[in-house]
């Protein structure tokens, strides 16, 4: 479904990204494991237009995502839910919602998909006229990847969905990531939480130093001694 | 004694409703201007010249061209929101990035450009559109149609505002993207596109305000200086981009000038207002609500 090939990628002069090259099938979900300042955010950010590549390739189900205008992207089927949730804070739960279905071909669906949104977080509809801002860290995550999912997607990217929330909440965005991937739809899921994170996935990645270090299915990760040693503190 | 205050009491009335009337088309014109500040994060200096502009395109097409007032009034708005998005294209697209001090003198130029454009070409006469309406006695008070209608005109349009803004995809947007520049591209949305219709909308309350202050006043290529630096203030006074701040200030002001007025001449409810603002600004210098960032 996407295909990353020799992708580089930075800010300016520093370069974040270099040669990855990833992988995601339809139906998979597959995770982004490294440290701080690996290139994780960076590698979701250009797969979602943010940032542009300066070589290399990226194909959404055979689409060059790379000469598709940022704004069109999320038209592929690829919805991003970016670091730090980034919800619009002065705006209702509602409307956060209504932006992520902002573009021509969600809109008409907007009904349908709000219905969906709330059966997945009925909390989010308790909470739908509230500021976003004022919820709390676990709720603005659902409101978040609710958000995401009012495009429709069929490759939802996580970015550290469990970044900055108490440890029950942790486990309830996990469990949420599993009841997302049990829908059918194909994810991407950036996470410093190793241990966690390769429960719910098939496949892993480790970036290191915006490199891919190694990859497998997450019982090879779990195996592996690299991951083992810097991540799973054994 | 009583009489006197029979009398003083229904002149006091009438100068309340009067400065209510006046309220509502400041808040018209405080309502284009804070909504670019807003969304774009830009001063359009020469806001009061886009009213001009229409002022006279009204003129030209009512007095010059016979057509009705009704059919030139959406044909202004048209006109004015086309400059508002041609303003944006042209002007403040490619200093988007640039400082905001670049910006200011960049809009300030376009308003010496629309003065001295009016100027050569439609010369310094003061004109006006000949129509006389007539006035509405309530009991002791007098009220002139011009003003009801204005007023009312101005709700309509701030409403329909409102509405846009609440109900519809793209007002959600236009609200959305002065929280989170970066990430609109995420939700699909093309940020350029929703500056120039931010614009065009700005434009078109700037056509509407010309439509409904062309009944009261004369125009005249520097009349954009009676009511520019009002809606300044009024803007600032309730905090830079505040919608309801600005709603409010206006109607404050337009008590004050009218107020002001009863008691003295007109001038000097403007100068009234003028230091009423000043020394806002010492107690409340982020405006009566002060936005939170």
């Amino acid at each position: 479904m996407l295909e990353l090939r020799a992708v580089n990628a930075g800010y300016g002069t520093f370069q974040a990204l270099f040669d990855v090259n990833l992988d995601v099938k339809a139906g998979e979900a597959v995770g982004v494991i490294g440290p701080n300042g690996a290139g994780k955010t960076t590698l979701m950010r250009v797969i979602s237009g943010l940032i542009r590549p300066s070589r290399g390739s990226i194909r959404m189900e055979g689409t060059d995502v790379v000469a598709t205008p940022p704004h069109k992207i999320v038209s592929l089927g690829i919805a991003h839910v970016p670091e730090n949730r980034r919800l619009f804070p002065q705006l209702s739960v509602d409307d956060n919602l209504k932006m992520g279905a902002f573009m021509k071909e969600a809109r008409s669906h907007y009904a349908d998909r709000l219905e969906v949104v709330f059966d997945l977080f009925p909390r989010l509809k308790e909470r739908r006229h509230q500021m976003a801002g004022t919820m709390s860290g676990g709720e603005q995550q659902m409101c978040a990847i609710g958000r995401a999912l009012m495009s429709n997607p069929k490759l939802l990217l996580l970015d550290e969905p469990s970044a900055g929330l108490a440890p029950v909440v942790v486990q309830q965005v996990f469990e949420l990531v599993k009841r997302i991937r049990a829908s059918g739809l194909t994810v991407l899921i950036v996470e410093q939480n190793v241990q966690q994170v390769l429960k719910v996935v098939d496949r892993a990645y480790l970036i290191e130093a915006g490199t891919i270090r190694a990859s497998g299915t997450s019982a090879e990760m779990l195996a592996s001694d690299t991951v083992k040693e810097a991540y799973l503190g054994v | 004694m009583q009489a006197f205050l029979d009398i003083f009491d229904i002149y006091l009335l009438e100068a309340v409703i009067n400065g209510i009337l006046l309220g509502g088309v400041l808040a018209l014109l405080a309502l284009g201007l804070n909504l670019i500040f807003g969304v774009i994060d830009v001063t359009w200096i020469c806001y009061a010249e886009l009213v001009m502009i229409g002022m006279y395109a009204m003129y030209f097409m009512v007095q010059y061209y016979g057509v009705s007032y009704f059919v030139a009034a959406p044909l202004t708005i048209l006109l004015v929101a086309i400059l508002g998005a041609a303003l944006h294209y042209l002007v403040i697209a490619p200093l988007l990035t640039a400082p905001p001090i670049n910006q200011l003198l960049a809009t300030g130029g376009v308003l010496f450009v629309l003065q001295s454009f009016a100027t050569v070409a439609f010369g310094i006469d003061f004109r006006n559109l000949g129509i006389r309406l007539p006035v509405l006695a309530l009991g002791d008070m007098n009220f002139s149609y011009a003003r009801l209608l204005s007023f009312l005109a101005a709700l309509v349009g701030m409403v329909a505002v409102y509405l846009f803004m609440t109900r519809t995809f793209t007002g959600t947007a236009i609200r959305a993207i002065s929280q989170d520049r970066q990430i609109m591209a995420l939700m699909g949305v093309d940020t350029k596109r929703i500056y120039l219709i931010t614009s065009a909308i700005g434009g078109g309350l700037a056509g509407l305000a010309a439509c409904l202050l062309v009944l009261q006043y004369d125009v005249h290529p520097f009349v954009g200086l009676s009511f520019g630096p009002i809606t300044f203030l009024i803007c600032v006074l309730g905090g830079l981009g505040n919608f309801i701040g600005g709603f409010i200030a206006a109607f404050v002001f337009a008590e004050i000038i009218s107020l002001g007025g009863l008691f003295s001449d007109l001038e000097w409810g403007y100068v009234l207002a003028f230091a009423f603002f000043i020394v806002m600004m010492f107690i409340r210098p982020a405006g009566l609500l002060a936005r939170r960032r």
